[in-house]
């Protein structure tokens, strides 16, 4: 029977501009990749800080790793969020930390390790995302935007997460980044952690990388089902916007 | 109005809550307390030119104003206990409060809301680490120390400069002006400005955290917190210090 990681149930978020999400309903299960696609202000990201906790619903259930979050207080969310991780648009790193620093934030806070063993695991970490030793003391200043966003994948895997969570890993990179970026999060699916939610407009990277896609229009999720499927549904909003011409 | 009033109640709401928020976290983990001891140094090391400037020339003004006024009088001898209650009760805790506490405050606000305009906060919550006690709590801790410490020196350089100047200016003695001082003032008029002291601490410190972490709409959001917090510092110790005030006479005097 599958392991469900993720379950979202009839879930509404208003923000001042307007309701953003209109009841959406989905299951994750262990070891799937979902994309979510949707247009800007779709409410992608809104549907990844829900799930990560960082905002809460105004009606409905989100069930992560079983346990029910959206009455949880910080505190009681922080050993949920440990077993996630979550890369951030703009990479969000420390920018006062080099990289090393950086990679090794997760495992000062929450593992004893000597400083050897940190070491080890931040050089592997960056290995997994294809970095080497020459980018450890490097302030996140000095890094290019495809450079930062593996930093924030290695970052986010600091920990062993069994679900990450991308929002829009390939988002403002050159064609090259973004393929090494979809290539990574197929490679992470391989082995690392293998169950991911990525929130992406990309359509080459959710052929690339997506076991299901879900495509959010007005608040909901308009298809959900295999690339191929979405490809070919009869649904004229998502046909619109997998053909560039949505409004 | 009702926009402002929802804002207003909105932001004291926040600062009560965030309160509440770094009582229940104040048991630090052993590794936070580094942040501890490096937040005494930025507030308090950075600030002690600050202070005991404003202090010093408090302090003379003050008893030169005095002294000049109350010879008319023929009170001119107690200007010394004048000018110390004064320092030890008011202007030692008030003037430090708004001077470091508008400095150290707004750079609060500013380190926080440039982490919260980056994602850097929520990236803290994602990797599952509790913020306010990172963030929050070893700042509060270290304006408990560094608040009272500064009063302290400003009390005592306050002091000593009218003391300096009424012998320079109007040539008093100064065992005899020593003597009237420490006759006149007991140490609960010191006690009462350090405890005030205290709250200034706390109370600057969440204004600088709180309007950094609900900073938003940017980088003009952040220029509108920063110079929010230097207001909100200001008027809260001032309209906290009437009340606190009130509650030392009617427990101690």
């Amino acid at each position: 029977m599958a392991d469900p990681i993720v379950e979202l149930v009839s879930v509404r978020r208003t923000f001042d501009a307007g309701e953003v999400l209109r009841g959406v309903t989905f299951t994750l299960v262990r070891g799937e990749t979902l994309v979510v696609m949707g247009g800007s202000g779709s409410g992608k990201t809104v549907l990844l800080r829900l799930i990560a906790g960082l905002i809460r619903p105004d009606a409905g259930q989100i069930r992560v790793f079983g346990r029910s979050i959206e009455g949880l207080s910080e505190e009681e969310l922080l050993p949920v969020r440990r077993r996630m991780g979550y890369v951030f648009q703009g990479a969000a790193l420390f920018d006062s930390l080099s990289v090393y620093e950086n990679v090794a934030y997760p495992l000062r806070e929450h593992a004893s390790l000597g400083e050897g063993e940190i070491a080890e695991r931040v050089a592997r970490n960056l290995g997994l995302v294809g970095l080497g030793p020459e980018v450890l003391r490097l302030l996140p200043a000095e890094l290019s935007g495809g450079m930062k966003k593996r930093v924030g994948i290695a970052r986010a895997l600091s920990i062993g997460p069994e679900l990450l969570l991308f929002d829009e890993p390939t988002a403002g990179l050159d064609p090259t980044n973004a393929k090494l970026v979809a290539e990574l999060v197929q490679k992470l699916h391989g082995g690392v952690c293998d169950t991911v939610i990525v929130v992406t407009h990309d359509i080459e990277l959710a052929k690339a990388v997506a076991d299901r896609v879900a495509v959010l229009i007005d608040g909901r999720f308009a298809a959900v089902g295999p690339m191929t499927e979405i490809l070919e549904t009869g649904n004229a909003a998502v046909q619109a916007f997998l053909t560039g011409e949505a409004r | 109005m009702d926009t402002y009033l929802r804002r207003t109640v909105v932001w004291y709401g926040g600062v009560g809550l965030l309160a509440g928020r770094v009582l229940r976290s104040l048991a630090l983990p052993p590794k936070y307390l580094r942040l501890v001891v490096r937040e005494i140094e930025v507030m308090g090391v950075q600030s002690l030119g600050v202070a005991l400037t404003a202090a010093i020339f408090t302090g003379m003004v003050f008893t030169i104003q005095s002294a000049v006024n109350m010879a008319r009088f023929g009170a001119e001898t107690y200007v010394g206990p004048l000018v110390a209650l004064a320092i030890l009760r008011e202007l030692g805790p008030v003037l430090t409060a708004i001077l470091v506490g508008g400095k150290v405050a707004s750079g609060i606000t500013a380190e926080l809301g440039s982490m919260k305009v980056t994602e850097q906060i929520d990236a803290l919550r994602t990797l599952g680490v509790n913020h306010i006690k990172r963030l929050v709590v070893p700042r509060v801790l270290a304006a408990l120390v560094v608040f009272p410490l500064l009063t302290i020196l400003a009390d005592a350089i306050g002091v000593l400069g009218g003391m300096v100047i009424m012998s320079l200016e109007r040539h008093a003695d100064m065992w005899a002006y020593w003597n009237t001082t420490t006759y006149w003032v007991v140490p609960k008029d010191f006690l009462t400005g350090v405890g005030k002291a205290v709250f200034f601490g706390a109370v600057v410190t969440l204004i600088g955290c709180y309007n950094g972490l609900s900073t938003e709409g940017g980088t003009e959001g952040l220029g509108r917190a920063t110079t929010a917090t230097v207001v909100h510092v200001t008027m809260g110790v001032i309209v906290s210090d009437f009340f606190l005030s009130k509650l030392f006479l009617t427990l101690f005097y």
